[in-house]
């Protein structure tokens, strides 16, 4: 499936901001197999005195842009022709969930998408208790380990309502947990922090979703914005696999991947250090658009 | 039968009589058949032939210059931070150097091997490829950090400065207790706690053959400037700030070594080059030497909740600009469950053995391991596996398995069935004894102690001597130390002499000026406040002693006077008839903060003596009468304070920080008597309101002589406005503040003044032709107002 991608986020500052510095995840990823990014035009306005683009420890690619001089707004606008290819996994090689530790153990690899990095607490997501009785609440002992991502992730979907003013984005999971409300970051640090608690490691995708449905489909939710879901591990033969808590389905054709990391904080779509003394706002704008 | 007949009693002998070792525990001063070391000999006979009253003496002299020196020990309470006197135990541990040779092979070896380790795990992983440490370990430690994968450090080296904590066992081996690597603390306190010995044994010091420090310390610094790889760039110390439990350290350090001390405010990274913002622009630094921990160094890539760091240090450590000592990342090797590893590895990387083992240590991450702590946790330690604190540290939560509920069912089993990967299980590790002079004697006290090795050009360096603690009590549990203790100098003693060697260059060498330092932004504007609030302090002191005076004469505090007075604007509402106003002293505390940032520029004496000054604020006004009373305690704070203002005004060398405080004075002084003449020169203003603000002013003597008249409205202003010669008078003021800005950076570009230089002037000027008769209470609440606006014209060219 081939995508046109267009994306617009501004920032305006109440007093001018003087100096800032920004790490941006915008531009969709080239993933050998599964995405392939044709073309990615990121524009900056105004425009930067520095701009360096490079990749991560997670080889995700991203820009970073540096002002010296004070300016009121920042517009970043992508514009992005991706192609995606379907998944091709047929059966479910995964194993049992007590003989996952072990596969674990025998990884001796510290590269980006070894398992260790995503089974300790990362900076906003912890393995709380109650993640942690929720996840066992819905598992059986017959279950495979992808069997499990599965059945937690249509869990949440079923428990959690959707609700873009329940939380902001620095909301912790816990308590968008408690209320049983969120957007796609939190169901996504939800389920991280659930499939963590009984071992089983889990990151966190930042991408774009398909606008538009194809006939006869209900239209996603969290299409409106950059979207977000997880992956898991399943063991050293079936590896990562890609699950979207908001809608409830195994990631698809109809999402983008942007951007892998522990959790939101590794990834977030804009991340800056600005020196301003007043409040600042910003506004998002995306499509995504199918090309026959 | 005359007494002189009787043999004399043996001072060393009977000094040493009550001194017990411990059974099983190793001793430093007494061998295991209970004789003296030879190390000690010399030292314990002088301690011996000094009379008990004498000693004392001594030891108040020491810590005297600990307390002249304002060196503390900051105590974490349930509630706050508090300042306590530090705890020097006047006798040093002694180490023969035959044994500090060992004692430095071992540690140099080790120092290498974290190096290697450091290097791998930044590097190609090779020691979890190979299965030398357990990935899960590395990945899920809050310290291996992932954006310094694959960066090289510009230096080729990882470490430049690190520490080991040590201690002795039962069988007076010498094992590692932790090793300090992120940013180690303590070789500035190494450093004081042998100047205040040698103040307590000035003798003993001298003629013990004892190794000087000074040439570690050179060579470090001489390392460091060689980091730079030019001459254009600096060297700065980057500290976490103020509120940071080791700052004093931090700021003693930049002293004496002569570099800068920054904070990561001070920094700005342009293109990839670290720059610090000083009153003369963006000026490049190329080294660092952190003592913040590295996770704050980068708020953009590194902790985002970072209020301490500098966003882009990463980058410019990416990009070779930047030479971070320690890199940033190596904290990682200060990770408890490391020990457990580092045997094995010491023999795959090195090759060989360790030369001093480290305390065996188990992660109940592995199972057999993990069985192992279970078995045996009665003996053991058992703390968190990812803590990077020292198993003694009372702000760790290690404890001892015999002090919990083992076997089946018991918390340990509970603990590790619940976290096993995040704990680990320490052999419960006794530590050697050392004098400790307690209650006029000698008794035996645990000792661990921490050495500081340093890479300089010719490989590792270990200072000679370092930082001991000494337990509190007998116990030589090393986790003992936990309940605090003192701490000491260590003498590492040669046989032969040694060399007296200084910071400085010798005297044959020639003659140099060293790099002219550049004042950072921040140091400046802190100079800058703390003249103002010292003077202001001072104005209102001058203010309240003359309001005291007046209650005190009257005996009655509703006069026309004192009711006007109550008044005053400057006064902010406080009634200056019921106690000291809490303005006085936010005074006095806000100089004290500016005081402490900018402590690496400022004179011991100078700070000593606004400590004192805070101190007697607080100790004699808090909740004195009004009246006499207040008027006599005002009084003796006014001596103290225009003692400080000498010091500062007499003793500081003219650099650039000094203008900035002395604008900062000029400025307050002039505005607060603007605010004062507006109030009590004004001419609705009851009897006795010139006279006031005159004595005020510490002009009545002037007075009397230039006028030989009672005051007027026209004299007084004359006098404390429009007199150029009266240091008192806003004209001097702004004439001092013209003059200053004149040697500032940027102050004339040709023969075009500078803004703040041009409003200076126009300041100046305006006053310097007006007469008494046209400066009524609105002109004076201009010039008022125009100070105000100088001040921020002053911090957006300077202080920003």
């Amino acid at each position: 499936m081939l995508y046109d991608i267009g994306l617009r986020i501004a920032y305006t500052y109440a007093s001018p901001a003087v100096g800032s510095r920004h790490v941006l995840y915008l531009t969709p990823a080239d993933l050998p197999g599964r995405q392939r990014a044709i073309t990615s035009l990121l524009e900056i306005t105004p425009s930067p005195d520095e701009r360096i683009a490079r990749s991560d420890f997670f080889n995700n690619t991203l820009v970073e842009a540096v002002f010296r001089a004070s300016h009121a707004e920042i517009v970043f606008r992508l514009r992005s022709r991706v192609e995606r290819l379907p998944d091709t996994r047929t059966s479910d090689p995964s194993p049992l969930l007590p003989g996952l530790a072990s596969e674990i153990a025998s990884n001796r690899s510290l590269a980006p998408d070894a398992p260790h990095h995503f089974i300790a607490d990362s900076p906003r997501v912890r393995a709380l208790p109650e993640f942690g009785a929720y996840a066992r609440s819905h598992i059986a002992p017959d279950m495979t380990v992808l069997r499990i991502v599965e059945t937690i992730g249509q869990a949440l979907d079923r428990d959690m309502k959707f609700d873009p003013d329940a939380t902001d984005v620095s909301t912790p999971p816990e308590e968008a947990f408690a209320s049983r409300h969120g957007v796609c970051q939190d169901f996504t640090h939800i389920m991280i922090g659930c499939l963590r608690a009984i071992g089983i490691p889990a990151g966190y995708v930042s991408g774009f979703l398909r606008t538009n449905p194809p006939p006869g489909k209900p239209r996603l939710e969290g299409a409106d914005a950059m979207h977000a879901w997880v992956r898991a591990w399943c063991g050293a033969e079936t590896g990562w696999v890609e699950y979207d808590p908001t809608n409830g389905i195994f990631v698809g054709v109809d999402h983008i991947v942007v951007a892998h990391g522990r959790d939101y904080g590794d990834v977030a779509p804009v991340r800056g250090v600005v020196r301003t003394a007043g409040a600042q706002d910003s506004t998002q704008a995306v499509d995504v658009v199918p090309l026959a | 039968m005359s007494a002189i007949n009787q043999p004399q009693p043996d001072p060393t002998a009977s000094l040493l009589a009550g001194y017990q070792p411990l059974p099983s525990v190793a001793d430093e001063l007494l061998d295991p058949g209970g004789n003296l070391r030879p190390v000690w000999r010399s030292f314990i006979d002088g301690l011996a032939s000094l009379p008990a009253d004498e000693l004392t003496r001594r030891f108040e002299q020491g810590d005297q210059y600990l307390r002249d020196a304002g060196v503390f020990f900051r105590q974490y309470g349930e509630k706050d931070a508090t300042d306590r006197a530090w705890p020097l135990a006047h006798v040093p541990v002694l180490i023969h150097d035959s044994e500090w040779t060992q004692i430095s092979e071992g540690l140099i070896q080790r120092a290498e091997l974290l190096e290697t380790v450091c290097a791998d795990l930044y590097g190609e992983a090779r020691l979890v490829r190979e299965g030398h440490l357990p990935a899960s370990l590395i990945a899920m430690s809050p310290e291996w950090l992932r954006p310094m994968v694959g960066v090289r450090p510009r230096s080729g080296h990882f470490l430049n400065f690190i520490a080991f904590e040590i201690g002795r066992g039962p069988d007076g081996q010498w094992w590692v207790l932790g090793d300090r690597v992120q940013a180690p603390s303590g070789a500035g306190f190494a450093l004081e706690n042998r100047v205040a010995t040698a103040r307590v044994f000035p003798d003993l010091y001298a003629n013990s053959n004892v190794h000087r420090l000074a040439g570690f310390f050179r060579a470090f610094r001489d390392a460091l400037n060689d980091l730079r790889g030019d001459s254009e760039s600096r060297v700065g110390i980057l500290t976490p700030g103020r509120l940071n439990d080791t700052y004093f350290e931090h700021a003693y350090i930049a002293r004496y070594l002569g570099f800068m001390l920054l904070e990561g405010e001070d920094l700005t990274v342009e293109n990839g080059q670290v720059m610090v913002r000083t009153i003369a622009g963006l000026s490049p630094v190329s080294v660092l030497w952190r003592r913040i921990d590295a996770s704050y160094a980068d708020p953009l890539e590194l902790n985002e909740t970072s209020r301490l760091g500098t966003p882009g240090l990463v980058e410019a450590i990416r990009r070779g600009k930047l030479a971070m000592v320690n890199a940033l990342g190596s904290g990682i090797l200060e990770t408890r469950a490391m020990l457990a590893f580092l045997p094995r590895i010491c023999q795959a990387m090195l090759q060989e053995p360790l030369k001093m083992p480290n305390i065996a240590t188990w992660w109940c991450g592995q199972e057999s391991e993990r069985a192992h702590v279970q078995a045996n946790a009665h003996r053991m330690m058992i703390g968190s596996a990812l803590s990077t604190r020292m198993p003694f540290d009372p702000e760790g939560s290690t404890v001892l398995g015999s002090s919990l509920q083992t076997g089946p069912g018991g918390i340990v089993d509970t603990l590790l069935d619940a976290e096993a990967r995040l704990l680990v299980g320490q052999e419960a590790v006794t530590l050697s004894t050392t004098p400790a002079y307690v209650d006029g004697k000698l008794v035996p006290r645990p000792m661990s102690l921490r050495v500081f090795l340093a890479r300089t050009s010719r490989g590792w360096k270990v200072m000679p001597g370092g930082y001991g603690r000494i337990g509190r009590t007998q116990d030589a549990a090393a986790i003992a130390l936990q309940r605090g203790g003192s701490v000491s100098d260590v003498w590492v003693v040669s046989d032969k002499a040694v060399r007296n060697e200084t910071m400085l260059p010798s005297p044959t060498s020639p003659y140099v000026r060293s790099q002219l330092s550049v004042l950072p932004s921040r140091a400046a504007d802190n100079l800058f406040w703390m003249g103002r609030y010292v003077e202001r302090a001072e104005g209102l002191i001058r203010l309240l002693r003359a309001l005291n005076i007046r209650l005190a004469e009257s005996g009655r505090a509703d006069t026309d006077l004192l009711n006007y007075a109550s008044e005053f604007p400057g006064l902010l509402g406080a009634d200056p008839t019921a106690g000291v106003p809490q303005d006085l002293f936010d005074a006095i505390a806000s100089a004290t903060v500016s005081a402490t940032v900018v402590r690496d520029r400022f004179s011991v004496d100078g700070w000593a003596a606004l400590n004192e000054l805070a101190a007697s604020a607080r100790d004699d006004l808090e909740s004195i009468a009004p009246g006499n009373a207040s008027a006599r305690a005002l009084g003796t704070l006014l001596r103290q304070i225009t003692g400080f203002s000498g010091l500062v005004h007499d003793n500081m060398y003219r650099f650039a920080g000094w203008r900035f405080l002395s604008i900062g004075r000029s400025l307050e002084r002039a505005s607060a008597m603007a605010q004062l003449l507006s109030w009590f020169a004004a001419p609705d203003a009851p009897e006795g309101a010139l006279d006031l603000v005159v004595e005020v002013g510490d002009s009545v003597l002037s007075h009397r002589r230039l006028y030989a008249v009672a005051t007027t409205r026209p004299t007084v202003i004359d006098l404390l406005a429009c007199d150029a010669n009266n240091p008192r008078s806003i004209h001097y003021h702004l004439a001092e503040i013209h003059g200053q800005v004149g040697f500032l950076p940027g102050a004339k570009e040709g023969k075009q003044l500078s803004p703040l230089a041009s409003t200076t002037f126009k300041m100046h000027a305006d006053l310097a032709v007006k007469k008494p008769e046209q400066l009524d209470s609105n002109g004076l609440l201009q010039i008022r107002s125009e100070l105000g606006g100088l001040s921020d014209l002053l911090t957006s060219t300077y202080l920003r």
